[in-house]
């Protein structure tokens, strides 16, 4: 199946949703709004067989000259099917007055740590995952890293050493 | 058995400083502190053509309680700090610490908002083997070293 069909696909199923469709080389890219993010992918999921979520990761175009506020952050769903063969990235826009998507996990488990790792790195929240807390920084760490605000050289202090050991029970 | 055998009546005088401190610099050991690359570095060190037990360290413990030195091998980040840390207290004294590579000893490359730049800011360090990894001479050489060390130590301080 040729990617600008999936495309047509989707726009007739969901209209209005998609933002604009590429293809570069092997790489089928489809921008969809932000509020469809769950319905197409659901979509995906169950009628084209796009069985495994391979990667969920996020880009931060902060002072792009072709982006603004509304369209700084860009969440990146990368889905894969194995009953095709077939690979598909999903993008979406979000904007930084609005950081929230809605999660993905009641579709694909693996979606959790992705999307954990996307909070902590852009600090963009996912509505409905269960457990969003920060994945690979500590949790008195403040701001969130990857973004291109953060200063390249700041350093924060470290987590007490003292506390380290303590029974979370005995807290 | 045991030396008798060897000096027969004869005897040696000597001081309880030196031989104490020889006893322990030829009975190190250590516990593996392995996070990043480097490890591949100190299995090399440890294996046959190296082989490390020439200099009586060959048998590491996986429990710090039963080491003395402590290899920081690889790259610490802030997250990791606290545990680094708490592995050290564990240990008995007297206890060393060899910073293994340069992620351990200086954050390396690293330089960045998770890597902890030198494990000196969290423990004391004997030695610092610099080298990304370190070849297993020059490890041997800070093993060398240390002995040293060990050797030159008070037991009253
Ligand atoms: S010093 Fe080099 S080899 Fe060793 S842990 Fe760091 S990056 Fe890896």
């Amino acid at each position: 199946m040729k990617i600008m069909e999936l495309a047509g696909i989707i726009k007739e199923k969901f209209e209005k949703s998609i933002l604009s469709s590429s293809v570069f080389y092997d790489n089928e890219t489809i921008v969809i709004r932000k509020e469809d993010v769950f319905d197409v992918i659901k979509f995906l999921k169950d009628e084209q067989s796009f069985d495994f979520l391979m990667d969920v990761t996020a880009v931060d175009y902060k002072g792009y000259p072709d982006r603004n506020d509304e369209t700084r952050f860009e969440i990146v769903y990368n889905l894969f099917s194995y009953k095709n063969n077939k690979r598909l990235i999903i993008k979406t826009l979000v904007d930084e007055k609005d950081l929230t998507v809605n999660s993905i996990t009641s579709l694909y488990h693996s979606a959790d740590w992705h999307e954990r790792e996307v909070y902590d790195m852009f600090g963009i929240k996912f509505i409905n995952h269960p457990n969003l807390k920060r994945i690979l920084m500590y949790d008195e760490f403040v701001g969130h890293p990857l973004r291109k605000d953060y200063p390249f050289k700041k350093r924060q202090p470290r987590i007490n050493l003292r506390d380290v050991g303590k029974n979370e029970e005995e807290e | 058995m045991g030396l008798e055998t060897i000096f027969g009546k004869s005897w040696a005088t000597s001081k309880m400083e030196y031989v104490i401190n020889w006893a322990r610099k030829f009975s190190f050991f250590d516990y593996p502190f392995v996070t990043a690359c480097c490890g591949m570095e100190f299995m090399s060190t440890f294996a046959s053509t190296y082989d490390i037990a020439r200099f009586g360290a060959e048998f590491p413990r996986f429990s710090p309680r039963q080491a003395d030195v402590l290899f920081v091998v690889g790259t610490v980040n802030q997250k990791l700090a606290p545990v680094l840390r708490m592995t050290y207290e564990q240990m008995v004294e007297p206890k060393w610490v060899l910073s293994f590579g340069a992620c351990a000893t200086s954050g390396g490359f690293y330089d960045n908002y998770a890597v902890v730049d030198g494990i000196d800011k969290i423990i004391p360090v004997d030695v610092y083997i610099p080298g990304c990894p370190p070849r297993p001479k020059a490890v041997l050489d800070a093993l060398i070293k240390l002995q040293e060390h060990v050797q030159r130590e008070k037991l009253i301080k």
